[in-house]
């Protein structure tokens, strides 16, 4: 570095380095939309194999609802990555609680206090206590979190099988319950109905008659696509005021035009539907905060930096403890929610709730792009990765591909995943 | 006149941008304690890695010669075989493993690959004998003290049937009534024939222990004094006596009252609670004025700088810290930072910078609420206060977005700078902040220093280089074995008197 010259006279460097801004800022975001154009990728390809099943409304509702609790957990799973811990206990503790939820709402007459709602919340409460438990330790006496967690994965399975009276599930949960997973936003709006058959996006006549569409999914759709519309003109219009080189308006245009009209495809395809799943604007809602945690609040700053050196961060005053408890807390109440996803689309709880779901959690977060090494990772890429794993789940199903190899190909995905990014990593 | 064992010619040794070593002569005889000295960073452990094979032969120029053999040694096992053994000032042992399989590992009496404990604890006593170590063989490493445990590495080197033992400071982390020890087994080893080189800079070991003394600075020979010459006067005069080609920037102190202040501050050591690190340190900073700790390797400077700054050093603190006039609370570093007292470390790679992010949010990390609002982060606000400090301090980076692990040694100090620049300390230790940077970024190092002094902040920094104390402080303590031995003004100061210092502090505590 010491022997590099000094910087040029201002105006002249940035004619000379225009082209080279536009290379790299290409270079730096088809490494950042590798992942979204490779889930783009095994779509087509399910679609093409599965002849035209994998985009089909009822599917694509049936994949949303069949994965959530991944990805929710995956929101969780991914801080507690960065921060430099795993947590292997997810899966269990999502079991316990949706064991613990059922018994409150069918087994245990609780009154009031059997109200879905209301047992939602005390579930959400247990789950971050549970995670409090376990970041204690993790946190404070430096117990590796894999210990901590491989102890937490076994305590509860065993209480969640205890609950259950050995073998047996218990059920039906109610109605208002498994509307979290099952159940679709109503229509404030009223549907619209075309008449005459349409063509849809992805280029095939509608089976039937006519087509109706649930209009209220269409208008949240659209303002989502308009406010991302906005926020991205917003921040580029910010940077230019302030003087600073953003992305070629070319590469901002194309790159909106195709995430917009990627998100509209979809919104059409739920609205041709029942609507967008309940479960699908949650996981929405949470997926907005915790991009918004990580990338805009000083905490989600001071996990990077803890995962990123953790001695460092701590004589930056960041308190690396309290930040570790509260990793672990927010993993907790996650794998709380997701319990409660998981038993709401059973309509039961069972033993075997969430087991294993650990792994496919802990897959997406590093399928995401996330380091084992900690630091590095983003909410988008454990999403993104969520949704590879749930497509493979789903594609494979429909073809027919037997389980024991979906686990040998999933193994594969995961492990090529993680080799690309070391290797792109020692490139650059 | 004995024979040579050990002859080294010319010895070049070329790191990038810097010459290490620049044609070293060594000439040992046989049967003699040979001492080498120097300070901090003259090269002398460099120079022993070049012996011991660490640095394999090509990567150096000159000669080594080994019992008449001219040597080339490929690494650690080649010198090995011929009989030469370091051991480092930093002990190569396995905690959890015995003594006794540590002293033969990778050397095991095996068969097959099946290990034959018996006769590998038979050898193990033997040689604990040979060093006056009453040990089970079987006991952890990790349950023997520091002092043990170098006794249990000159076993393990004794086993490879050793005909130059190189000692790398072996003294440096223990207790006096160890060293004296570990000196008079040198002094019986002596007796038995056994030639060996003592790296050390106490000179009052030396002058006990030492046949020879050869003098090294600046990664060059300077003279090999006989028995008969060494004083502690002409070792220190050699020592230090470089010409004072550094330049720094100039300055007009401006000192106002007492800012910062330390009272009867006491350090335990983290894992030895017995052993005393720190020793009742009083010291005090005035507005604008730059004050030195200087001292040895092994003083406890770093030791004091962070268990001052929210305990991030030690057990059993007791003292008191005291700013502007008030007792302040520094028991956690967010705590000592809201106290207006910035730390920037040593060891910026391990303690000061995440390395795998970019310059811009390790620039912020020590102040985020000053780029936030109710905890939200400002973009444009970060991104301007990184460009401001990257200007300040000359960061020279292609942009903020650069990774701090890509950069230069200068250039990541600056950013570690900046990190507590922004952070707007009114006392701000800097400990080693020159260490490991070329002489360019120094200067500009020591700019900012001066800027920061003249804005009225307290600054304390720990250096080992006694020329740049000589030549940023205004005032100068002296720091020895956990202790403040001495204190002058910088006008007044010269690089033997705080050699002299040092010293005595050393005589003193034993």
């Amino acid at each position: 570095m010491s022997t590099e010259s000094a910087p040029a006279p201002h105006g002249n460097v940035a004619e000379e380095q225009r082209p080279r801004i536009a290379v790299s800022a290409l270079a730096t975001n088809l490494r950042e939309y590798g992942l979204i154009i490779a889930l783009i990728v095994i779509m087509l390809f399910f679609q093409f194999t599965t002849s035209g099943t994998l985009f089909k409304p009822v599917n694509l509702s049936n994949l949303v609802q069949q994965n959530s609790f991944i990805i929710v957990m995956a929101l969780g799973m991914l801080l507690v990555i960065v921060s430099g811990y795993i947590d292997l206990s997810v899966g269990s503790v999502a079991g316990f609680i949706g064991a613990l939820a059922a018994n409150m709402m069918v087994i245990w007459q609780l009154g009031p206090l059997s109200n879905p709602l209301v047992v939602s919340i005390i579930c959400l409460v247990v789950g971050g206590l549970i995670g409090a438990a376990q970041g204690y330790w993790i946190a404070y006496h430096r117990i590796p979190s894999f210990i901590v967690t491989l102890a937490g994965m076994l305590i509860f399975r065993g209480i969640c099988q205890a609950l259950l009276g050995g073998g047996s599930s218990v059920g039906p949960l109610p109605d208002d319950f498994k509307m979290l997973s099952s159940g679709f936003i109503p229509d404030v709006i009223g549907p619209l109905t075309l008449i005459p058959p349409t063509v849809n996006a992805a280029g095939k006549t509608i089976m039937g008659s006519g087509l109706t569409l649930h209009m209220t999914t269409i208008v949240l759709g659209l303002i989502a696509v308009l406010a991302y519309a906005y926020f991205g003109v917003r921040t580029r219009r910010k940077r230019e005021r302030h003087g600073y080189e953003a992305e070629p308006f070319a590469l901002f245009v194309v790159k909106t035009l195709v995430a917009s009209a990627l998100a509209l495809f979809l919104v059409y395809e739920f609205a041709s539907y029942r609507g967008l799943p309940v479960v699908l604007l949650v996981m929405g809602v949470l997926i907005s905060l915790f991009v918004f945690v990580t990338k805009r609040m000083t905490i989600g700053r001071r996990i990077y930096a803890m995962g990123g050196n953790a001695k460092a961060a701590q004589l930056s005053g960041i308190n690396t403890e309290r930040l570790t408890l509260m990793v672990f807390i927010n993993m907790g109440v996650l794998s709380a929610l997701g319990g409660l996803i998981i038993a709401a689309r059973l309509g039961q709880a069972v033993p075997a709730a969430g087991l294993g779901s650990e792994l496919d959690v802990i897959a997406a977060v590093f399928i995401g792009g996330a380091s084992a090494m900690g630091g590095v990772g983003q909410v988008i890429g454990a999403v993104v990765g969520g949704f590879i794993m749930g497509v493979m789940n789903n594609g494979m199903s429909i073809m027919g591909v037997n389980v024991d190899w979906q686990q040998v190909v999933k193994g594969l995905v995961l492990l090529g995943a993680v080799i690309f990014d070391v290797y792109n990593k020692n490139k650059a | 006149m004995a024979p040579t064992i050990l002859e080294m010619r010319d010895i070049t040794k070329t790191f990038p941008g810097v010459k290490a070593l620049s044609n070293v002569n060594l000439s040992v005889e046989e049967g003699e304690i040979h001492a080498v000295v120097g300070e901090n960073g003259a090269g002398k452990s460099t120079l022993m890695k070049v012996l011991s094979g660490v640095y394999p032969s090509g990567t150096y120029d000159g000669q080594i010669i080994f019992q008449g053999q001219e040597c080339q040694f490929k690494g650690i096992q080649d010198s090995e075989h011929k009989g030469i053994v370091i051991i480092h000032q930093e002990l190569a042992l396995v905690p959890m493993l015995s003594i006794a399989e540590n002293i033969f590992l990778g050397n095991e009496h095996a068969k097959f690959g099946v290990i034959d404990w018996d006769a590998n604890e038979e050898r193990t006593s033997a040689l604990l004998k040979k060093v006056g170590l009453k040990e089970d063989p079987k006991t952890l490493i990790t349950n023997i003290g520091v002092g043990k445990q170098q006794l249990v590495e000159i076993a393990k080197a004794l086993s490879k049937e050793v005909k130059l033992l190189i000692l790398d400071e072996p003294t440096a982390s223990l207790s006096e009534k160890d060293s004296q020890a570990l000196l008079d087994l040198l002094l019986e080893f002596k007796r038995q024939g056994m030639t060996s080189i003592l790296i050390s800079h106490k000179l009052n070991e030396i002058n006990r222990v030492a046949d020879k003394v050869t003098v090294i600075r600046d990664g060059r020979t300077i003279e090999t004094l006989a028995k008969k010459d060494i004083s502690e006067d002409r070792i220190i005069t050699s020592m230090v006596g470089r010409s004072l080609d550094d330049r720094y920037p100039p300055r007009e102190p401006d000192i106002g009252e007492i800012v910062f202040e330390v009272k009867n501050w006491s350090v335990y050591h983290p894992l030895h609670a017995e052993r005393q690190v720190i020793k009742g340190i009083d010291i005090n900073v005035r507005k604008g004025e730059v004050v030195g700790i200087a001292g040895l390797m092994g003083a406890g400077r770093t030791e004091f700088a962070m268990s001052l700054f929210g305990r991030s050093y030690g057990r059993r603190i007791t003292g008191e810290v005291l700013l502007k006039g008030k007792p302040i609370d520094v028991s956690s570093v967010s705590k000592a930072v809201q106290h207006g007292i910035a730390y920037v470390t040593e060891d910026r790679k391990t303690y000061g910078l995440n390395l795998i992010d970019h310059i811009k949010h390790n620039i912020t990390l020590a102040n985020l609420g000053g780029v936030a609002r109710h905890s939200v982060i400002d973009d444009m606000r970060e991104l301007a206060v990184a460009n401001d400090y990257r200007k300040k301090t000359n960061i020279r980076a292609s942009s903020v977005y650069q990774l701090t692990g890509n950069l230069s040694g200068g250039n990541q100090q600056k950013v570690v700078l900046s990190k507590w620049l922004f952070a707007d300390p009114d006392v701000l230790i800097l400990d080693e902040p020159t260490r490991g940077i070329d002489v360019g970024a120094k200067y500009e190092i020591y700019t900012i220093i001066a800027r920061l002094a003249s804005e009225g902040k307290a600054i304390v920094v720990i250096s080992s280089e006694m020329p740049e104390l000589l030549g940023i402080t205004d005032r100068i303590y002296v720091m020895n074995e956990g202790r403040i031995v001495g204190e002058m003004p910088a006008a007044e100061a010269s690089q033997e008197k705080i050699m002299r210092a040092i010293v005595r502090g050393e005589g003193k505590a034993a």
